[in-house]
């Protein structure tokens, strides 16, 4: 119970009047980020970031600044359903699935039991992955304390590793672009000894590129030239949510409990992959199809086909934090963007934290209870208002966000040339994107590649350069195992279908 | 566009590819290849070896170039072999004036701020933008255009206290 104790202190930092206020400043700008094009949880977060610098050097302020930006993604991922049900438009990967039932259900007016359903089901999945990450992050960081370079760098590779396999696409496509973010991260100083890498003579590469610049323009930018092509004019449903609807979906949704509870299973075991969320939607949306008696009506206008990639996505979403708490190894974008805003702000993601900083983690993992049942009001109350904001013509919003982008790109190192950085890197995002290369482990990379290279040289300095001190204990060995399993995956996933037919031919 | 086509004519003009995903596939993957050949190369200058205590600056980097270089390839030989890509558009001419239409005062933009500052140079572009694409009457465009700025300035020199490059017109206002 050592826990409740330690969740119990976190609850007194997160209650304080100011962190209360900052959760609802969060939760309200993470459901414009969401709701606006252009404009989603990770690069909403970066380009907040550099506004809290200031604010971590005050005593605790680490905290409170953790508390705004959580909050903030906990409102994008709201902000994302809203965007689905009502105009079609899943405004991140993961919401695509919320769109098969969630917008037919807007189409024939019952656009209100639809967010309903959509948010309830959401907070359910993030209660359900908050309790998760409550009582199994101390137990990870605790078995993670005994971890050295190679066991950090092998789950570093099981993480790259788990995208190349898992992700479904073009894994050559995958790998460059992981490579590219793991080179671009490479560029600059090299720390260890002090030789400049890949700058070419020119100083303003000395620093090495920033992610935040790389979020920014990548998905920002590159999403604005996206959508561009689609045309500039939004149709949505309209959107009314007064009480009476929201208790009816309220009474209905108990229907749904297996659904709920599979779904949100789903996510937290999914979000914890990393880039978990979106195949953790779809997958509870398949599989509610399945098992739902009318599961041939999904797609028609379901509340259950809302309920079940809803609840999904918001619970890996959720659990995408716990190795970004526990192990220094995001699960996701965003949390990779909140990683790096912890090494800005001075802190070492990893087991130690729990050790050294433990009011910052469990404040943290108390704000997301908070958060989490704030974003439920703020959204039920809100909706209308936050659809408004959709109904601004695109010729304006959309210079607007170019305007708040260059102004992020800015301050994180109020430098220009970061700017000029983050035209380039929409360029590069919209050609990417357009051409299936995966963005998320480019950042991932872009944000992990000198802890990944530092550990790797650590490991290998130790063994003398012998690479099988990644397979030199049980421990080390298993996890690297494991990755080599992950990577290769589809080959293995075919190589046992055809034995297995092969053997059900002899059997007949 | 000719005055002489009529409506479909012009509707087929609008759709037509301006570049074929084949193309764009064998160029993107062309540059990744470029661009990990770089890495490589940069790498094995300042040393991809062991060195006296432990591996060299360029040991990790060397091989995540040769990845890079590995996988561009691998997309560049399928993207090569698989002919039919050639008939699947990239982007229509359409789209892709409607882009450019958008990323080049973007540019422009973004060069003016080193001139102008922030908060001018982003009152032109909103401006710009309104009237190109939205087709808004000037009365509409000034007020949306310079009070955003205002609110931003608000925002980020006062509440914040981030302070934005400027350029002549706060100089002349004295809001340095």
């Amino acid at each position: 119970m050592e826990e409740i104790n330690a969740l119990l202190q976190g609850f007194g930092v997160a209650l304080s009047p100011f962190n209360l206020l900052l959760m609802f400043v969060g939760v309200v700008l993470g459901i414009i980020i969401g709701v606006l094009p252009g404009l989603g949880g990770a690069n909403g977060v970066a380009i907040l970031l550099p506004l809290t610098f200031t604010m971590a050097q005050q005593p605790g302020g680490t905290t409170s600044a953790i508390i705004l930006l959580s909050c903030i993604y906990w409102g994008a991922l709201f902000g994302g359903a809203i965007t689905s049900i009502l105009f079609n438009i899943p405004g991140e990967p993961w919401s695509v699935a919320t769109t098969f039932d969630g917008h037919p259900l807007a189409q024939h007016g019952r656009a209100g039991s639809a967010l309903t359903a959509a948010f309830t089901s959401s907070f359910f999945g993030a209660l359900v992955a908050v309790i998760m990450i409550t009582f199994l992050s101390p137990v990870v960081a605790g078995f993670a304390l005994r971890f050295g370079p190679p066991e950090f760098f092998s789950v570093y590779l099981l993480t790259f590793c788990a995208f190349v396999g898992m992700s479904g696409g073009n894994a050559a496509k995958t790998v460059a672009s992981m490579m590219i973010g793991f080179a671009l991260a490479a560029v600059g100083l090299d720390s260890v000894t002090g030789t400049l890498r890949l700058t070419f003579g020119f100083t303003s590469l000395l620093k090495g590129f920033d992610f935040l610049i790389a979020v920014i323009g990548l998905f920002g930018i590159g999403e604005i030239l996206e959508t561009l092509e689609e045309g500039l004019a939004f149709k949505g449903a309209a959107a009314r949510i007064n009480m009476k609807v929201v208790l009816e979906t309220w009474k209905e949704l108990p229907r749904y409990w297996a659904t709920s509870l599979r779904s949100a299973a789903v996510g937290c075991f999914m979000g914890i992959v990393p880039g978990g969320a979106t195949p953790a939607s779809f997958m509870s949306y398949g599989l509610a199809q399945r098992f739902s008696k009318d599961g041939k009506d999904f797609g028609k206008g379901k509340v259950e086909g809302v309920v079940a990639p809803e609840t999904a996505a918001h619970a890996a979403g959720t659990s995408a934090l716990l190795p970004m708490i526990t192990l220094g190894v995001p699960g996701s974008p965003t949390a990779a963007v909140l990683l790096g805003g912890l090494l800005i702000w001075g802190l070492q993601p990893g087991p130690l934290l729990f050790v050294e900083k433990p009011d910052f983690v469990w404040g943290l993992i108390a704000s997301m209870y908070l958060g989490n049942i704030a974003g439920l009001i703020v959204v039920l109350t809100c909706v209308p208002l936050f659809a408004a904001i959709l109904r601004v013509p695109f010729s304006i919003i959309a210079p607007v966000i170019i305007v708040i982008c260059a102004i992020g790109a800015y301050t994180v190192h109020n430098s220009m040339f970061d700017v000029y950085l983050m035209v380039v890197f929409g360029v590069i995002g919209y050609a990417f994107k357009k051409l299936r290369y995966p963005l998320a482990p480019m950042v991932l990379a872009l944000v992990l590649g000198d802890r990944a290279e530092e550990n790797f040289r650590n490991a290998i300095k130790g063994s003398q350069g012998d690479l099988l001190v990644f397979f030199s204990n049980g421990l080390v060995g298993s996890l690297t195992g494991l990755a080599l399993i992950l990577l290769f995956w589809p080959l293995i996933g075919a190589l046992w279908r055809g034995l297995l037919r092969r053997g059900s031919r002899r059997a007949a | 566009m000719s005055a002489s086509s009529g409506a479909t004519g012009m509707e087929n003009e609008k759709q037509q590819s301006a570049a074929s995903v084949r193309a764009v596939e064998i160029g993107v993957a062309a540059v990744v290849l470029l661009f990990g050949a770089i890495v490589v190369f940069d790498s094995y200058r300042v040393g991809a070896r062991w060195g006296d205590d432990g591996p060299q600056a360029g040991y990790f980097p060397f091989y995540v170039g040769l990845l890079i270089c590995l996988s561009s390839a691998a997309v560049l030989v399928r993207a090569l072999r698989n002919t039919a890509l050639a008939a699947e558009s990239f982007v229509s001419r359409e789209a892709l004036k409607m882009i450019l239409t958008v990323l080049v005062p973007t540019v422009v933009y973004v060069a003016l701020i080193a001139f102008l500052g922030f908060y001018v140079a982003s009152t032109i572009y909103i401006a710009y933008f309104m009237w190109r694409l939205g087709k808004y009457a000037w009365v509409k465009i000034a007020p949306i255009a310079i009070g955003v700025s205002v609110v931003f300035f608000l925002i980020f020199e006062i509440w914040f206290a981030v302070p934005l490059p400027k350029g002549p017109l706060e100089a002349a206002l004295g809001l340095n």
